[in-house]
């Protein structure tokens, strides 16, 4: 009974009472909710074009954060370190399609997700080789990004909303609309959602699926880079940011794989439910329950909606 | 030439579905465990069997039960950890329930324990399937993982957090522990890998395993000749978790010697995917040489400079070794997406024909 009780009406109770500090957990699980949403998005786009699962988006960030911040420390300055990595991730792009995609056409999808892990591995090893192991700070003061919060008076109490946070919602829901114009109002744009509908039909058009997929694998670098950012100037840059990565499969599987919708919706979904249950139901079970309990969350969604919310509807013939 | 079925007439039914029905097979598989069990042992250095074939075994039974899922049933799976932890746990907790019972019995019991486990977080199989069960089974891995940490009873509320192995002895032999001698526990592990290995096969040339096969190469047309999906998707995610345990404690108590959550965490599932992979998907043999090649690589890498008299910073090494290992892993994954299996098959067909090209 009384454990019922600690589940059910406890909480609520909770949240009933410092309705400042349920905003607070709210605004929190927004906040990590549109990062996990951001590298969604990459995941979606090269699935969308390529049908390959990209695990190695998470180390994509990572090393597009690296990047930036040790030319930064090389002595290039903050914007020109900027373009340097974008140009950095196009060709970053331009090899993977040459020497993993053009090679392991047609393979099955398994075979193309371990490639990935391959690609994992060389970035890991690349990265700590190039500009070493330990953690980074992000050079966001001079990147122009704002710091410090604000802290507004409410519900009898206070919420404090970082700056950065804010920044981060702002650019994330920028890059989104413009993805979105890119999809649909350019030349490129209705080539990629060709070959995203079918590769062959694509293909027998006249679209050039080693370009396409070079340009989706640089958009999801470029979407890595802004991830990196704002990632890395909430905490530090370091290879410890890769598990972020496996924090946005849930994200993936409650969106649906091939949806930027429901990447960014499942990503707000994600966040909010993961703070909120780790915040009120968590001490529950001695804490800690962050780490699985978006899985949870994900697989209660999947069990009425196989396909994830915004997947296309799974049709099976024989 | 070298290789050949010719003139082996089969002359009833039971030589026809026979394991090795080739004479050859027979005589390679009997000489490769005579090696293994008598001529390993009596050469090989504490070094070579600690560090490099009881590893390789214990991995490679692991690959095999993943392998019994994702190769043979279609299933994919990245919680292989989770189990091998669930099957080290509670390998540690039956030891300490039942401190005079034989070890080989727990080992192999604490597999069913894994089993029950796989069972359950395999009940979503049911609705989803390809990578978003992929996403789904890495639940399982996380939450195992977080209760490995947060449920003391699990490792006896050591302060360590960690399971330690008590000392057991087999015929007044030691075999855990850190008195057992390398050449005990690696015969140990042979045995347990050899004999659970061959029921695989033989699980796998029944209708159990034909049902998995089929499942795997079109799970609606399976349903439709009358094979009962519920059921032979579970029973894969059992038997694949029974090896998978039974793995996870013979690392624990014989490879290892103590065992914390790390050791079974996400990263041990991708490294046994990986070997199931390079190995080859549904292949028994696969299971094997993706796990000596895994395991193998990187300590070969990481001797390498040694060898070849360059000094490199051990730092560098292991970021070399990263590089390097992706690198492979892809240009394998390009010359021979089927996997090191498929090389075997190829190099027997050679044999097959030699001297004649075709």
């Amino acid at each position: 009974m009384h454990i019922l009780y600690s589940i059910f009406v406890d909480p609520f109770m909770q949240m009933a009472h410092a309705p400042d500090l349920l905003v607070q957990t709210l605004w929190d699980g927004l906040v990590s909710g549109v990062l996990y949403a951001l590298i969604a998005l990459g995941f979606v786009l090269i699935f969308k074009a390529s049908g390959v699962f990209n695990f190695a988006q998470g180390i994509m960030v990572v090393f597009a954060a690296l990047t930036l911040v040790g030319l930064n420390e090389h002595g290039v300055p903050a914007y020109l370190a900027l373009a340097l990595t974008v140009v950095v991730m196009l060709v970053l792009a331009i090899a993977v399609e040459r020497a993993i995609l053009r090679p392991l056409v047609n393979q099955p999808e398994i075979i193309l997700f371990m490639a990935t892990f391959g690609l994992t591995y060389v970035l890991i090893g690349l990265g700590e080789l190039i500009f070493g192991g330990d953690p980074k700070v992000m050079i966001s003061d001079q990147l122009g990004l704002p710091s410090g919060s604000y802290r507004i008076n409410m519900l009898g109490g206070y919420v404090q909303l970082q700056k950065i946070d804010i920044a981060a919602a702002i650019i994330a829901s920028l890059m989104v609309a413009g993805l979105g114009i890119v999809f649909n109002r350019t030349r490129i744009g209705r080539a990629l959602r060709a070959v995203a509908d079918s590769h062959r039909a694509a293909l027998s058009v006249g679209i050039s699926l080693e370009q396409i997929w070079v340009v989706v694998w640089f958009a999801a670098g470029v979407v890595a880079l802004a991830t990196g950012i704002m990632w890395g100037a909430r905490s530090n840059v370091s290879f410890a940011l890769e598990i972020i990565a496996l924090k946005a499969l849930p994200v993936l599987i409650l969106g649906g794989f091939t949806s930027i919708p429901g990447a960014i919706v499942g990503g707000l979904i994600i966040g909010v439910g993961e703070k909120m249950g780790e915040f009120y139901w968590g001490p529950l079970v001695g804490g800690g329950i962050e780490s699985w309990f978006a899985y949870v969350i994900a697989l209660v969604f999947l069990l009425f909606r196989p396909q994830g919310l915004f997947g296309e509807r799974i049709i099976e013939r024989l | 030439m070298f290789y050949r079925e010719v003139g082996q007439y089969k002359t009833s039914y039971a030589a026809d579905q026979a394991l090795l029905p080739i004479l050859q097979d027979r005589i390679g598989i009997a000489v490769i465990l005579l090696i293994a069990f008598v001529a390993v042992p009596l050469t090989a250095s504490n070094f070579a069997l600690d560090s490099v074939l009881i590893p390789i075994l214990v991995l490679s039974l692991a690959a095999t039960g993943l392998n019994l899922l994702t190769g043979y049933t279609g299933l994919l799976s990245l919680g292989t950890g989770g189990f091998m932890g669930v099957g080290a746990f509670a390998c540690y907790k039956l030891t300490t329930i039942f401190p005079n019972v034989n070890i080989i019995f727990l080992i192999l019991c604490s597999g069913f324990f894994a089993a029950a486990i796989g069972t359950v977080f395999g009940l979503p199989s049911l609705r989803i399937k390809g990578f978003y069960l992929a996403v789904a089974t890495l639940a399982a891995q996380f939450f195992l993982s977080w209760c490995f940490i947060r449920i003391p009873w699990l490792y006896n509320y050591n302060i360590s957090a960690s399971i330690e192995v008590p000392t057991k002895t087999l015929f007044g032999l030691a075999v855990t522990g850190p008195t057992a001698s390398s050449t005990t526990r690696y015969l140990l592990v042979l045995s347990i890998v050899t004999v659970l290995v061959l029921m695989a096969a033989n699980l796998m040339r029944g209708r159990i395993g034909r049902t998995w096969m089929a499942v795997r190469d079109m799970d609606l047309a399976a349903e439709l000749i009358g094979i009962r999906l519920y059921q032979t998707k579970l029973l894969a995610f059992a038997v694949s978790s029974f090896y998978c345990g039974v793995a996870g404690a013979m690392m624990a108590f014989l490879w290892l010697g103590n065992a914390e959550s790390e050791s079974f965490n996400i990263n041990q599932s991708f490294l046994i995917l990986f070997m199931v992979i390079i190995g080859g998907l549904g292949s028994l043999l696969g299971s094997f040489l993706g796990a000596a090649l895994i395991w193998g690589l990187p300590i070969v890498l990481r001797h390498a400079p040694a060898y070849l008299g360059l000094h490199i910073r051990s730092a560098t090494v292991d970021q070399s070794t990263f590089v390097i290992l992706g690198v492979l892993i892809i240009f394998f994954l390009i010359v021979e997406p089927h996997g090191l299996a498929r090389l075997w098959q190829i190099g027997k067909q050679k044999l097959r024909v030699w001297p004649f090209p075709y």
